[in-house]
């Protein structure tokens, strides 16, 4: 069976599923990367304008970062096959809220067995990226998931010296630096919706929120966001 | 709100965990050997506890992993977290740790 058999090709979202519908001649136009780019629509698309709008020079800023390559991952750490993908990623992260990163992706703990690896958009094997493949061969036929789940979530990335107070107004974890460092990630709930919080940096977040979520979430930031674009109040 | 110390996440609100109920209710060795009635109770009866009483939770938002949780269903008191398979802690020792300082429940 060659690799293009493999059944995970069938859980692509997006460009895939939609060439699968698609006449030859637009299947092969769709292979060019710019074509697949211009034919997609982010979850929060709609919401540019406003995120930017929104967004407070040197206070917070909210914008989307669209189309991240992801892929969850679930095997035993213990296992060879877990060997196997952490020699891919750089290592599968031991303990709740850690990450691992190297030069092509970031992994992030979701839980004891399971992982989600992302990766910048052009990783994909749809834009020229192998990053879906080679977790695949990691895997071979041992027990475990490795599936595509780049459709599955949008980025947020909230920064800013008060973006942790905008986040503050919908999550009740410790984000208090002595506790939430950078380079932590949890999955939790923000504005009573569940999401997964990455701190990238002293100042910011970015934030995995499903794809249906993504304009609920998105307006729930920006109203967290408003006051700060007033005066302050003395 | 209760805050519940997940086994693998720590401490988190509520609203990130589900309830499963009664822990410790074994699946029959033999099922078709029961009587309906027997099979009606497996299925739907459970107890009703005043004080300390086993149940699943689940961190649904998080860790996505089931948990076992012995809690007071008069007070609310967390009285010990433990993992799916795990026998119900004796509750004599688990009085003693919670008299310890800085609540040695974790
Ligand atoms: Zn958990």
């Amino acid at each position: 069976m060659s690799l293009w058999e493999k059944p995970y090709f069938s859980t692509l979202k997006g460009p895939v599923k939609m060439a699968e519908t698609a006449t030859p001649a637009e299947t092969a136009k769709s292979a060019n990367p710019e074509m697949l780019r211009a034919a997609r629509r982010s979850p929060a698309s709609h919401l540019a304008s406003t995120f930017e709008s929104g967004s407070v020079d040197g206070t917070v800023a909210l914008k989307e970062i669209p189309f991240q390559t992801m892929v969850g991952v679930r095997v035993d750490r213990a296992s060879d096959a877990g060997a196997r993908l952490a020699s891919v990623t750089g290592g599968l992260p031991a303990v709740c809220g850690e990450t691992i990163r190297n030069e092509r992706s970031t992994t992030l703990w979701l839980g004891p067995d399971e992982f989600l690896v992302v990766a910048p958009e052009t990783a994909h094997d749809s834009l020229g990226g192998d990053l879906v493949r080679a977790l695949v061969e990691a895997l071979g036929e041992h027990p475990g998931q490795v599936v595509d789940l780049s459709a599955n979530r949008t980025t947020f990335e909230l920064s800013g010296i008060r973006a942790r107070d905008v986040l503050e107004k919908g999550c009740s974890l410790d984000l208090h630096p002595r506790e939430f460092r950078t380079g932590t990630a949890l999955a939790t709930e923000i504005g009573n919706i569940p999401a997964i919080l990455f701190k990238t940096g002293e100042d910011r977040f970015r934030i995995f929120p499903r794809a249906s979520f993504a304009d609920f979430l998105g307006r729930w930031l920006l109203d967290g966001m408003r006051e700060f674009a007033s005066p302050e109040v003395p | 709100m209760l805050l519940i110390s997940c086994p693998n996440c720590g401490p988190r609100d509520e609203t990130e965990f589900h309830y499963g109920g009664q822990a410790h209710v074994a699946y029959p060795e033999n099922p078709d050997a029961l009587t309906d009635r027997e099979w009606a109770e497996y299925l739907f009866y459970r107890d009703n506890t005043k004080g300390n009483f086993a149940e699943r939770w689940v961190h649904s938002t998080g860790c996505r992993k089931w948990f076992n949780m012995l809690r007071d269903t008069v007070t609310y008191d967390i009285k010990a977290v433990y993992k799916m398979g795990e026998p119900r802690p004796d509750l004599t020792s688990a009085r003693q740790d919670a008299t310890s300082p800085e609540g040695a429940s974790k």
